[in-house]
């Protein structure tokens, strides 16, 4: 049976060889001019650095640029694509075709994963986008492990599927927590509205809490609970998932490099002993249960979740 | 780029490249309203593959008719087919698609490349426009789907005028942008409340709207949980809440008109066919009235009255000049606005007598002041007297959904013209 990867996203460089050591076999990294809802903030010197670390230890770096753009941010594309195949970057990830057109002109050679985040829903469209040039297709969060399966089993290309964190639920591009503020006569200027701020949105009605912040992207609402499926990977290491996902956005390193490890463990014992992986099912969840921040439940997102229409 | 207007031998400059008016139907009747009420295309859903699986939706055998009485007068129909398809979504989709090239669709409104796909191979006379459920915001990505065989793209809501000039002057592609009604405040397509709050999957059409609903704003002290949660609103605020005003263009349409977008869209399938005529019409009179004298074009107050007859909620220029403030957005009560009903739909009218015949769409009685509007009449009120039914029986009220009833009327009215009434 195949390994899969398994993919995380630090929040800085000197997180990368602590996640690497806990079992990370690839990094996703970036900058919010490009990347949507990263974990930290890379400059064009810490992916340099980023790669260095990341491939001494035998580990790829994936660089996001999943944003929306619109007309003004195209000229930027070429000269960050051609930056980032020169600096030896493994894959870059994104959503808007522009970055496919202009990659086919700057650096044909650099392979795209595809994530949009919220679309790719069927195997048809993911062996579409590899058509058109993406190794990967990153599927949504929205879709059931059976679809998951046979996605993968219908995929030409690679499939990710994040299996760990929080996911995005709505992303506009106004200025919706700095627009209230303004409506109530708060004095922009000092209100702070990014992830720095950790910002949410109480729901009377389901009594949950939905993370919120502002960025270069526009509003970004997250989910109220973290999606944890370590003690339901068997399925998707069956079918040959070729990269589990962990998203660290709004987490300390601590808890995503002791979450990685966990998940590593999982998926290696898995693999030698399926029988002992269901013996220790409960162990994992108890271990990440102990360090789940307070107000964030563990949940299997949609995993076996049937959603109406 | 194409021209888009040029000079008469007298000298008097005209506009040569006039875009489509598009308007929405969510039943045959209001298909046959919007084209009777000036639309140059309706689009319709069909009851599966679209989004809007609340919206009554078209049978094919009711499209074969919508697509008949739409030729008689010219106009198109095309048809939403915008879910982002699950796995299971795929069975009968290659068999709706030859039904829709049968019946003669022009075109059908597309997110999904599997549909995408799927319409080139099995029905290849049918149009491909790219939904703006892909939430297309850059020349370059409009590049990809030309180059991908597509004939027309739908903007994303996010994109402002100066970017529409951008997107026109780099590719040769037909363009679609919305100009009026209801929209989402997220891009559309990446918005997923829905699912997590009600288990209902908006991008196959069961958005339950709840980017509209009421939350409140905490800050938390600190990020790993536990700490304290501080209020950012005092008990007197209004709640956050993320509900767009409506999009109204009225005032940019000469620009979209000279900016050489091809096609208009007005948004709303499950509204009433009094809204659907209301803003068909006026949109039309815009649009034909600068096209014939750009260069002394003005905005008549009337025009902009009129929509408002219609208007669900506040209405405001959304993205077309700036990312839009706290202002185009509503707090508090931001709920319905309403300030006229639809109260009837003329059948026939008897000019000898100054009777008119007309089916009841809301309650009305004698001593009511009603208007009246349509493309055949310039609008009027007139203080209604006696009632009658179809069997000449006076009535005190006309109580009944799509009752029939008579009254007189003094100026002449034409079938399809509607009676509306202010509401207080």
């Amino acid at each position: 049976m195949k390994k899969p990867e398994l993919l995380v996203t630090p929040k800085k460089v000197e997180d990368i060889s602590r996640l690497i050591k806990a079992g990370a076999t690839a990094i996703l990294i970036g900058e919010e001019k490009y990347g949507l809802r990263l974990a930290g903030e890379f400059n064009r010197d810490d992916i340099k650095e980023a790669v260095k670390i990341a491939h001494d230890f035998g580990a790829k770096v994936y660089v996001a640029m999943n944003a929306l753009f619109h007309n003004d941010k195209l000229e930027l594309l070429p000269d960050y694509i051609s930056f980032l195949s020169e600096s030896n970057v493994d894959a870059i990830v994104f959503g808007d075709p522009a970055v496919l057109m202009v990659a086919r002109e700057v650096a044909p050679e650099m392979k795209l994963h595809w994530n949009t985040e919220t679309t790719a829903t069927n195997y048809f469209t993911a062996n579409y986008w590899k058509e058109k040039g993406a190794k990967r297709a990153v599927m949504a969060r929205e879709i059931n492990m059976d679809s998951i399966v046979e996605t993968k089993e219908n995929a030409d290309g690679e499939i990710e599927v994040q299996v760990h964190g929080m996911t995005c639920m709505f992303q506009s591009k106004r200025t919706l927590i700095g627009n209230y503020m303004e409506f109530q006569g708060k004095d922009l200027k000092v209100e702070g509205r990014s992830k720095d701020r950790t910002l949410f949105l109480h729901d009377p009605e389901r009594d949950a809490k939905y993370p919120i912040f502002e960025d270069e992207n526009g509003t970004h609402i997250m989910s109220p609970n973290d999606i944890c499926i370590i003690d339901e990977l068997e399925d998707m290491l069956d079918a040959g998932v070729d990269s589990f996902k962990i998203d660290g956005v709004l987490k300390s390193v601590e808890y995503i490099e002791k979450v990685t490890a966990l998940y590593k463990d999982a998926i290696d014992l898995y693999l030698e002993d399926p029988d002992a992986y269901q013996d220790k099912k409960y162990y994992y969840i108890q271990e990440i249960e102990k360090i789940q921040p307070m107000n964030r439940k563990l949940d299997t997102g949609f995993f076996f979740k049937e959603t109406v229409y | 780029m194409q021209q888009i207007s040029s000079l008469t031998p007298d000298g008097k400059r005209v506009i040569i490249k006039k875009p489509e008016l598009l308007a929405p139907a969510g039943s045959l009747e209001k298909l046959k309203i919007a084209v009777h009420y000036g639309a140059d295309a309706v689009f319709i859903g069909g009851r599966e593959f679209g989004l809007r699986s609340n919206a009554d939706n078209f049978s094919i055998e009711e499209m074969r008719e919508g697509v008949e009485f739409a030729n008689k007068y010219g106009a198109k129909i095309y048809v939403t087919t915008n879910i982002f398809a699950h796995n299971e979504n795929m069975d009968g989709l290659e068999e709706y698609l030859k039904d829709l090239q049968e019946v003669g669709v022009t075109g059908i409104i597309v997110a999904d490349p599997l549909i995408i796909e799927a319409c080139k191979r099995v029905a290849p006379n049918v149009e491909v426009h790219l939904s703006t459920q892909q939430s297309l915001t850059n020349w370059q990505a409009i590049k990809f789907w030309k180059e991908e065989g597509l004939h027309r793209v739908v903007l994303a809501r996010e994109v402002g005028l100066e970017e529409m000039l951008e997107m026109k002057k780099h590719v040769d592609i037909e363009i679609e942008t919305f100009i009026h009604g209801a929209m989402c405040i997220s891009y559309s397509g990446r918005c997923v409340l829905s699912n997590h709050m009600t288990a209902r999957d908006s991008n196959r059409g069961g958005c339950c709207q709840s980017c509209r609903w009421d939350y409140h704003l905490y800050e938390e002290e600190h990020q790993e949980g536990g700490g304290q949660e501080n209020a950012l609103y005092e008990e007197a605020d209004a709640p956050f809440t993320m509900s767009p005003k409506d999009l109204n263009l009225i005032e940019g349409i000469p620009q979209l008109i000279d900016a050489g977008i091809d096609s208009l869209k007005v948004e709303g399938r499950m509204k009433s066919i009094h809204y659907v005529a209301t803003v068909t019409s006026v949109y039309r009179k815009v649009i034909d009235a600068y096209c014939a004298d750009p260069d002394h074009f003005k905005i008549d107050p009337k025009w902009v009255e009129e929509l408002d007859k219609c208007a669900n909620r506040d209405t405001a220029a959304a993205f077309f000049e700036q990312i839009p403030t706290y202002k185009e957005q509503m707090f508090g009560n931001h709920g319905k606005k309403t300030t006229f009903d639809f109260a009837g739909l003329v059948l026939d009218y008897d000019p000898d007598t100054k009777i008119v015949t007309l089916q009841q769409r809301n309650h009305f009685k004698p001593g009511e002041e009603v208007e009246f509007f349509g493309p055949e009449i310039e609008n009027f009120t007139q203080q209604i007297e006696k009632i009658w039914d179809e069997d000449g029986e006076e009535l005190d009220a006309a109580r009944h959904p799509l009752q029939i009833v008579k009254f007189k009327v003094d100026k002449p009215l034409y079938p399809n013209n509607m009676m509306r009434k202010g509401v207080l």
